[in-house]
């Protein structure tokens, strides 16, 4: 009776922890099945490299989202980074041991903030500031990378913090013994100690700056075409998404479920690049 | 001060701007936090209203109040699905999985990539299978199951560092009472790792609160409160995303952004609280 409910009990434990691999079968699944054979419908090349998105016209190019889509990411990682590792080297090196306790769980509040509300504070804040300095609708590349660059900073400054924290204590005393300033030990020496897990926290602000997309969509102006300069409007994939599929049906929504595809390969390839990273750095 | 500076750094003015560079980037990152919570609080508080919170929607008083109630249904369903589903597979991997076999490694990757999958993503996901393929419809079911998959990987890691962290010694002590493996985890390991399975599931109601773009194709945006699981209704995140996408609301959005943040704050305080307690009793 008592073996009867132990190996039950065990094929139960067993089966719940195959969900999360079932899980991600049935995404791959279902985006492949409805994506990829509409990416041969379209054309890879007229689909992955077409300038057009006109979706009432059977036009179904998602380069200039694409390229959004790189822009922005590629903006917040510009604005959002040195900040962020800046900030987690002031966590852990120039600041009291009090100070960063309590400054700790305010970062990890910024984490938590839903991207709705960043979002509307990108539009009643940061939109009109842009608005008066460059005229214009004050939507576009660079709003859009200021506001993901604040989103990521919790991200990148909660791993690099980590890694920092990492670095043997006798590194920066080794650099300071030899007469490098308290300021030159952290940046030339720790820093560069600490440089796996940094990098590991940029790919994943990579990753989360290309998935985001609430809000995004409030603050990049949504045109499909590829930007001409850092103030024109921008479509990112995942606006693309949100944004037509509540209208979306036949080739039109298949190709919007293709445009998933791509975000989600390169997803994918950040996810990949991370575990290498992380893996590395165990050795 | 100044003056102590420049003589400090007076051959060194790599090491000065290296120092005021630092308190420049952190001076950034506390500002524009400080400048976000207290915007949308001075803003937003003078813009609630009583009638924001009646108990039926109309278009004259855009209740949030339907909106909280489904945001509630919602956080209820999907932890009802994805917490045992968490806590066994945790159980699994840590307490019956021999280290290092395939099945393992396996769960281990598709976790991590279930945690970086983006969240419409997720949603169009949902779209396809809950409401399209299962025929749901938009419905606060679809969405429940959606959450439940993106938060899983998270209950799943969190309950996983609560088991581990139970000493051996007490697993052995139950096994030499006479207790078979279940009791043991049932009766001894879990019930110690409540305080870090608790904070995990709070982590996942923060995130579940806060969600859109996974909800939206698959919850729907019925601004009600829904009669059955079956129907739609949106929850407080889709609901502000409603106020700004039909531009006539924005006195209410403010609203509805300060009890998101008030929800949110209140999330992460009490994680906080409950994470900080269990190293304290550690």
């Amino acid at each position: 009776m008592m073996q009867l409910r132990e190996q039950i009990m065990k094929i139960v434990f067993l089966l719940s922890a195959c969900s999360s691999i079932l899980s991600v079968v049935l995404i791959c699944l279902f985006l492949f099945a409805n994506g990829i054979p509409t990416i041969f419908n379209i054309g890879i090349d007229d689909f992955l490299f077409g300038v057009n998105w006109k979706p009432l016209n059977d036009l179904f190019g998602i380069l200039p989202m694409i390229i959004g889509s790189i822009y922005v990411t590629a903006g917040a990682i510009i604005i959002g980074v040195p900040i962020g590792i800046v900030t987690a080297i002031y966590l852990v090196f120039f600041c009291s041991a009090r100070t960063s306790r309590m400054l700790k769980p305010v970062v990890d509040l910024l984490a938590g903030i839903p991207s709705i509300v960043y979002g509307f504070f990108g539009l009643v804040v940061i939109v009109p500031i842009l608005q008066q300095m460059f005229g214009g609708s004050g939507k576009g590349v660079l709003t859009a990378s200021i506001l993901l660059g604040i989103m990521i900073l919790p991200t990148i400054i909660g791993i690099s913090e980590a890694a920092l924290r990492a670095v043997p204590a006798s590194y920066y005393e080794g650099a300071l013994a030899l007469g490098a300033s308290h300021e030159r030990s952290v940046f030339f020496v720790v820093l560069p100690a600490a440089k796996s897990g940094v990098l590991a926290a940029i790919v994943l602000g990579v990753g989360r700056a290309i998935g985001e997309t609430m809000a995004v969509i409030m603050v990049a102006g949504n045109q499909a075409v590829i930007p001409d300069s850092f103030m024109s409007g921008v479509r990112t994939m995942t606006a693309n998404i949100v944004l037509e599929m509540g209208y979306a049906s036949g080739m039109h929504r298949e190709a919007l479920i293709a445009t998933s595809v791509v975000l989600f390969v390169f997803i994918l390839l950040i996810n990949l690049t991370f575990s290498v990273i992380k893996g590395k750095k165990k050795l | 001060m100044i003056d102590k500076l420049m003589a400090r750094y007076r051959n060194d003015y790599l090491s000065l701007f290296l120092r005021l560079f630092t308190y420049l980037c952190a001076g950034i990152t506390i500002c524009v936090l400080v400048f976000l919570l207290a915007y949308i609080l001075i803003m937003g508080i003078p813009n609630i209203t009583l009638d924001q919170f009646a108990w039926t929607y109309t278009a004259e008083n855009v209740s949030m109040l339907p909106a909280i109630v489904n945001t509630v249904i919602m956080t209820f369903f999907a932890l009802l699905i994805a917490l045992p589903l968490g806590i066994f597979s945790a159980i699994y991997l840590v307490e019956y999985a021999k280290k290092g076999s395939k099945l393992v490694i396996l769960v281990r990757l598709t976790t991590e990539t279930l945690s970086g999958i983006p969240s419409i993503v997720y949603g169009l996901f949902g779209f396809l299978l809950f409401v399209l393929f299962f025929g749901w419809g938009y419905s606060i079911l679809a969405g429940a199951f959606t959450m439940a998959i993106m938060i899983l990987p998270l209950i799943m890691r969190t309950t996983e560092e609560a088991l581990k962290a139970v000493p051996d010694s007490f697993r052995e002590g139950s096994f030499g009472l006479g207790a078979g493996k279940v009791r043991t985890v049932f009766r001894v390991v879990l019930p110690l790792a409540v305080p870090g399975i608790a904070a995990g599931v709070i982590l996942g109601i923060g995130r579940i609160v806060g969600e859109t773009a996974a909800l939206i194709y698959t919850a729907g945006t019925v601004a009600g409160i829904p009669e059955g699981l079956l129907n739609s209704g949106r929850t407080l995140a889709i609901h502000m995303y409603a106020l700004l996408s039909e531009g006539l609301y924005i006195k209410q959005a403010y609203a509805t952004a300060v009890v998101l943040l008030a929800m949110v704050v209140g999330i992460n305080f009490l994680s906080g609280y409950i994470s900080k307690k269990l190293t304290k009793g550690m």
